[in-house]
C-alpha cells in the first residue's frame, strides 16, 4: 500500500481533521465559558473546507483506483460543503439548548465524510461503504431530539427504508458483479456492457435503491413522514445536501458504468421524473403543514435534479446538475432557516395558517421568505429560474425530435416546464399567507440571533447572485 | 459441484421473501428481520458469484463481508432507534407509531 495516495484525497482528510479537532473541542470546552466559540469554530472549519474542496486538483486515481476524483466532483464536494457551513451556522441555538451540540456537529461533518467517499468512489464497495456512512449517521441525526415523539417515529420509518433501500441497491450490484466478475467501474467500462437480463435487472434494482435515497416518486413514502418528524435543521440537511450528494452519484454511475445501454436508462428516468414532478406537486398543493410541504416540494425538486441526466452528454448534464443542486442549497436551507427560527421563538410553529400575517410582525424575515420562494418556484430575476433553465436545457441536450426517444425528452421537459406554474401556486399560497390573509393574532415579533441572520445573508446572497453572476456557472462548466 | 442456478433461485426466493416481510410485517424489529433476509440473500449471491463464476478473485467474497460488517452497524442503529420509539408509544407496532399525518 501506497500512503502517499492519502494525499490525494485532501477533501476527505481536511474533513477528518475537521471530526478530531471538533471531538477535542467538544470535551475541552465542555461546562466552560469558551463553549460560546464551539459553533463559530464549527462553521470557519466548514468554511475552511469549502476553500479546500476549490484548491485546483487534476483527475486521479488512488487506491488502486478505489478512489477516483476529478475537478467535476470537487466542484460538487465544495457545493456540499459550502451547505453544510449554512447548515451548522443556523444550528446553533438550537443545538446549543440540549448540550450535545458536539454530537450533532460530528454526526453531520461524518455524514459529509461518507458522501464525499461516495461521490469519489471507483468501485462499488467503496461506494456501498460510502452510501452507509452517509445514512447511519444521518438516521442519528434525525433521532437527535430525543424526547420527541415525532422525532422518534421519523428515524424509525428513515433507519427502516434505509436499510431495506441499501438492501435493494446491492442486490442490484450482485447482478452487475455476476455479469462482469469485476466490481471496479474502470474494469465495468472496459467490458462495454450490453443489454444481458442481469445488466437489466442490476440497473433496475441499482435505480431503485438510490431512488429511495433521492425520494423520487415511487420510492418517495418515507419523506414526508421523516422530514416532518425530524428536527428542522436536520430536515434542511436531509432535502438539500443528502439529496444532492446521492443525485450526482447517480449521475455519474449511470453514465459512467451504465453508458452502454444509456436508451434503457433514459426510458426509466423519464417515467420516474414525471412521476416525482407531477405527484409531488399535487400533493404539496393539499399541504397544511410547512415542513411537510417543503417535503413534498422537495421531492418534485428531486424530480428536476434528475431531469439534467436525461440529455447524453456527460458535461452538459453535469453542470446543470450541480448548478441545480448549488441553488436548491441556498434557496432551500434559507426557507428552513426561517421555519427553524420561527418554530423557536414560537414554541414550535410550523403550520402555514401560523404564518398569517407574518409580515406586519417581522416584515424583513418574510420579505426573505418571498425571495427563497420565488426562486424555489422559478420567477426570473432569482437564481432559481437560470438552474431550472440549465437543467431544461440539459434534458433536451441531443435529443432530436424526429425519432421517439428525442420526441418524449421533449415532452418530458415540456411537462416539467407546465409543473412549474403548478408549483408556483403553491409557492405563492405561503406568500399569500404571510402578506394577505388578515388575522388578529399573528406571531409576535421577534429577534433572532446574529448566527441565523449570517446565515441567511449568505443564502440571499446567493439566491440574488449566483443568477444573474455568469461566472459561477461557468466556474461549474469549466470544471465538468 | 451445486450449478450456480440454484444459488440464484434461493437468493431470489431469499430476497422476496424479505421484500414480502418488509412490506405486510406491522412489527417495527419483524420489518428489520426482513430487511436482514435481504442483506443475506445478497451475501449468498456475492459468495456464489464468486466461488462458481470468477474464482480468481475473492472481490465478491470481500463484499460479502463488508455487507455483514455495515448490516451489524445498521441494525444496531435501527434496534436504538426502536427502543426510541417503544419509549414514547409503548408499542412497537406500525399502526400505533402514526402520529404525523395530514
Amino acid at each position: 500500500m501506497n500512503y502517499s495516495d492519502f494525499f490525494k484525497m485532501i477533501p476527505e482528510a481536511s474533513l477528518v481533521a475537521i471530526l478530531i479537532v471538533l471531538f477535542v473541542a467538544d470535551f475541552a470546552t465542555a461546562k466552560t465559558e469558551e463553549r460560546r466559540w464551539f459553533n463559530p469554530l464549527a462553521s470557519v472549519l466548514l468554511l475552511l473546507n469549502t476553500f479546500v474542496c476549490l484548491l485546483p486538483m487534476e483527475a486521479q486515481t488512488a487506491f488502486g483506483g478505489m478512489y477516483v476524483t476529478s475537478s467535476a466532483v470537487n466542484v460538487m464536494k465544495a457545493i456540499l460543503s459550502m451547505g453544510t457551513f449554512i447548515v451548522v451556522l443556523q444550528s446553533r441555538v438550537w443545538a446549543a439548548k440540549g448540550g450535545k451540540e458536539g454530537e450533532f456537529y460530528m454526526l453531520i461533518v461524518s455524514t459529509l465524510l461518507g458522501m464525499f467517499a461516495m461521490m469519489s468512489a471507483g468501485n462499488f464497495l467503496m461506494f456501498f461503504l460510502g452510501l452507509e456512512m452517509a445514512s447511519v449517521p444521518l438516521a442519528c441525526a434525525v433521532a437527535f431530539d430525543m424526547y420527541r415523539k415525532n422525532s422518534a417515529e421519523a428515524a424509525a420509518k428513515f433507519i427502516l427504508t434505509a436499510t431495506f433501500s441499501s438492501g435493494v441497491m446491492i442486490y442490484g450490484i450482485s447482478f452487475l458483479y455476476g455479469e462482469f466478475g469485476t466490481l471496479y467501474f474502470a474494469d465495468v467500462v472496459a467490458a462495454k456492457m450490453q443489454a444481458t437480463p442481469l445488466t437489466i435487472m442490476g440497473l433496475v434494482f441499482f435505480f431503485s435503491g438510490l431512488g429511495f435515497k433521492i425520494s423520487l416518486v415511487p420510492f418517495h413514502f418515507w419523506t414526508a413522514d421523516t422530514y416532518q418528524g425530524a428536527p428542522t435543521t436536520v430536515t434542511g440537511y436531509l432535502s438539500v445536501i443528502s439529496k444532492g450528494a446521492a443525485a450526482f452519484t447517480l449521475l455519474s454511475i449511470l453514465f459512467h458504468v451504465f453508458g452502454g445501454i444509456m436508451v434503457y436508462w433514459h426510458v426509466l428516468l423519464m417515467i420516474v421524473v414525471v412521476l416525482s414532478i407531477t405527484i409531488a406537486n399535487l400533493f404539496a398543493v393539499r399541504q397544511g403543514e410547512l415542513k411537510r410541504f417543503m417535503a413534498f416540494s422537495s421531492i418534485s425538486q428531486a424530480g428536476y435534479i434528475m431531469l439534467a441526466a436525461i440529455g447524453n452528454d456527460w458535461a452538459n448534464s453535469v453542470t446543470a446538475l450541480s448548478y441545480y443542486v448549488l441553488i436548491y442549497i441556498v434557496a432551500n436551507m434559507a426557507v428552513f432557516t426561517i421555519i427553524s427560527v420561527v418554530e423557536q421563538n414560537n414554541g414550535g410553529k410550523t403550520n402555514i395558517s401560523d404564518y398569517n400575517g407574518f409580515y406586519r410582525t417581522n416584515p424583513r424575515l418574510s420579505f426573505l421568505m418571498t425571495l427563497a420562494m420565488f426562486s424555489l418556484g422559478g420567477i426570473p430575476p432569482f437564481a432559481g429560474m437560470f438552474s431550472k433553465f440549465f437543467v431544461f436545457m440539459s434534458g433536451v441536450n441531443g435529443a432530436d425530435i424526429n425519432t421517439t426517444m428525442g420526441a418524449w425528452a421533449y415532452a418530458v421537459v415540456f411537462i416539467a416546464l407546465i409543473n412549474t406554474v403548478i408549483s408556483l401556486y403553491y409557492y405563492l399560497k405561503i406568500v399569500k399567507a404571510m402578506y394577505i390573509v388578515r388575522t388578529d393574532n399573528p406571531l409576535p415579533a421577534f429577534r433572532s440571533d446574529c448566527n441565523t441572520k449570517f446565515a441567511l445573508a449568505v443564502c440571499m446572497a446567493g439566491i440574488l447572485l449566483f443568477g444573474v453572476c455568469s461566472f459561477v456557472y461557468e466556474w461549474i462548466a469549466a470544471a465538468a | 459441484m451445486i450449478p450456480v442456478g440454484y444459488f440464484f433461485v434461493l437468493s431470489g426466493l431469499l430476497f422476496f421473501i424479505g421484500v414480502f416481510g418488509f412490506v405486510t410485517r406491522r412489527n417495527l424489529v419483524a420489518m428489520l428481520i426482513s430487511v436482514e433476509l435481504i442483506l443475506n440473500s445478497v451475501d449468498i449471491n456475492f459468495a456464489a458469484f464468486n466461488r462458481l463464476l470468477f474464482p480468481d478473485g475473492y472481490e465478491g467474497l470481500f463484499f460479502t463481508l463488508f455487507s455483514i460488517g455495515v448490516s451489524a452497524a445498521e441494525s444496531a442503529v435501527a434496534l436504538a432507534i426502536i427502543i426510541n420509539v417503544y419509549r414514547h408509544f409503548h408499542s412497537d407496532q406500525v399502526n400505533s407509531i402514526e402520529n404525523m399525518k395530514l
